[in-house]
């Protein structure tokens, strides 16, 4: 009976038990708003007003009319975001790949060093965008201080010009977030065939083509999961845009998170907001399954 | 690489492991020594780098009485926050994923597949309603809109589930045979066999709620209620470019992450690992 869940003196209402404090938790905060956002998105759910009328796809309709109030907004909030996806995603699957290749050996020190690449990660976005607001001061700054040394022009705008503002939100959070990607790769890279490598070696394979034939399709799941997960999380940038930049200049660099919030929660125009989030998501589940599919059975 | 895991790394390697480690830390190590410089130094051109003269006068000003941000209040909210949270994640997602990976019953299958599929939710999604319904609770600003809600997700349950699923059922066995029922052996032979599992879970889940930023700066708005990521953001505007004073804000606020960091590693690095999916 080894395969079986154990058969202990059970009440049919025991496993219920177990479950209950968890799902009452999980209907209210989980499943109930995923249902109640829909609903709100249908509506035109303005917190301040005594009444919140029903609207059908109207909120949905404004998205889509260049004529409406929230249009211009909506869509140069989602192509910030859109920017700082394209422009991070690379950066956070190649370096890391590139990091977990340099730890991928056996040397006294390893634990310590994957523990150094990772330590930014443990910190919230607050600390992160603070420490780099300070870093990335045009006047006083480390990095254009480090630049003048380096003979580099040295007033660079970091926090209000485009594209360095994009530079510096993308550079932060690639120096933020890449160690989670690293130990990922480098957990996958435990999992690549060891016998391929030495069947690969025996056919004279040079240590580029071990890696190009062997690790690279062997990692293929672990790339497809990486970069899934990556684009969802760059997608959903937020604090970065918020705490360095503020949005500027004007609003390039406010994200789509960044304006369904002030538009939900500091204007209440919920309704909008709702609408405005299903669409995002919408988006970012189509990206994820077209992305996964391709590089997960592309051969 | 067969060969290359068999060799020693030569001094190459460790060059550019070395280099690699100061981008991660000088950033850090800048921080530190920052908050301990006074007002002129920590904006003087060319920047020092160790504090020429020792001071404390950011924390000082951050932390006294005149200061014009409760940090301390901040600090302890923040534990308050994080612990709560973290106690209720471990308590509700250990019972649930007990019941999904060591029993049979009507609904199962639902059950879990239910759970299981609400982690494809983005979280943002769930950002307005989930306001409303803590506003209709009347727990805006105060500390269970920190506490609760966020302990509704699946990934406690999903991570516990996987761990209870792989124990072996010998010892459960026995425990059956000694009349024991599901509320001894959960408590007295699956969770102590958990620990590892629990303590990743409950550092993943420490960590995540110091560090929320986006729900707390909306549910909580009384100074005195705020926990140190938002009240972060407000310190920027109350002291301008007084960097040693905001510097002296994030070291308060990074150093309790980055020493549960520093004693619990393995878990937190083998956990993000085996399940990738705290993101």
């Amino acid at each position: 009976m080894a395969r079986n869940p154990t058969k202990a003196h059970t009440r049919w209402f025991t496993p219920y038990v177990f479950l209950a404090p968890y799902l009452v938790l999980f209907s209210v905060f989980v499943l109930a708003p995923a249902v109640y956002g829909l609903w709100i998105s249908l509506h035109e759910w303005d917190y301040m007003l005594p009444s919140q009328p029903w609207v059908g796809l109207d909120n949905y309709v404004d998205l889509f009319d260049s004529e409406s109030l929230v249009f211009g907004d909506f869509w140069s909030s989602m192509s910030a975001t859109g920017i700082f996806t394209v422009a991070s995603v690379p950066f956070l699957v190649v370096i890391p790949l590139g990091i977990a290749l340099l730890l991928n050996r056996k040397f006294p020190g390893r634990n310590v060093f994957r523990a150094i690449y990772f330590a930014p990660y443990v910190l919230g976005v607050a600390v992160v965008g603070l420490l780099w607001r300070f870093l990335l001061d045009p006047n006083i700054g480390g990095v254009n201080y480090l630049l003048g040394l380096l003979g580099l022009p040295d007033d660079i705008a970091w926090v209000n010009s485009l594209p360095w503002g994009w530079i510096a939100l993308v550079g932060m959070t690639v120096w933020w977030t890449l160690g989670f990607n690293a130990v990922i790769y480098l957990a996958g890279l435990q999992d690549v065939p060891r016998h391929l490598y030495e069947a690969a070696e025996l056919d004279g394979a040079t240590a580029w083509q071990r890696f190009w034939h062997v690790t690279l399709p062997g990692l293929r799941p672990v790339t497809a999961f990486v970069v899934t997960v990556t684009i969802l999380a760059s997608a959903n940038m937020f604090g970065q845009s918020y705490l360095v930049t503020q949005g500027a200049p004007g609003d390039d660099t406010r994200t789509a998170i960044m304006y369904i919030a002030e538009e939900g929660l500091r204007a209440f125009r919920m309704g909008n907001a709702a609408a405005m989030g299903f669409v995002l998501a919408l988006i970012l589940g189509v990206i994820s399954v077209l992305n996964f599919r391709l590089l997960r059975y592309k051969e | 690489m067969a060969s290359s895991t068999s060799k020693r790394p030569g001094i190459a390697w460790y060059t550019m492991l070395i280099g690699l480690s100061l981008v991660f830390v000088a950033p850090l190590v800048w921080m530190f020594l920052t908050s301990f410089k006074t007002r002129n130094e920590a904006l003087a051109i060319p920047p020092t780098f160790l504090p020429e003269e020792f001071s404390t006068k950011g924390y000082q000003t951050i932390l006294g009485d005149d200061s014009q941000a409760p940090v301390l209040t901040w600090f302890l909210n923040s534990l308050l926050a994080a612990v709560g949270h973290t106690v209720l994640v471990l308590a509700v997602a250990s019972g649930a994923a007990y019941a999904l990976a060591r029993m049979e019953f009507p609904g199962k299958k639902l059950i879990f597949g239910v759970i299981i599929s609400t982690l494809l939710i983005p979280s943002f999604v769930l950002l307005i309603p989930n306001y409303l319904i803590v506003d209709s609770l009347q727990w805006i600003d105060t500390p269970l809109a920190l506490i609760v809600p966020g302990a509704a997700g699946a990934f406690g349950v999903f991570f516990l589930r996987q761990f209870f699923t792989s124990l072996p059922p010998d010892l459960e066995e026995a425990a059956v045979l000694d009349g024991a029922n599901h509320f001894q052996i959960f408590v007295k032979i699956v969770l102590p066999l958990s620990k590892p599992a629990l303590a990743t879970l409950a550092v993943l889940s420490f960590l995540s709620n110091w560090n929320d930023f986006i729900w707390p700066i909306y549910v909580m708005f009384s100074p005195e209620n705020m926990t140190l990521p938002p009240g972060l953001a407000t310190l920027q505007g109350a002291y301008g470019i007084d960097y040693h004073v905001l510097m002296a804000g994030a070291v308060i606020t990074a150093v309790p992450v980055l020493a549960l960091f520093l004693f619990t590693q393995r878990y937190v690095i083998e956990g993000v690992s085996r399940s990738g999916l705290k993101g």
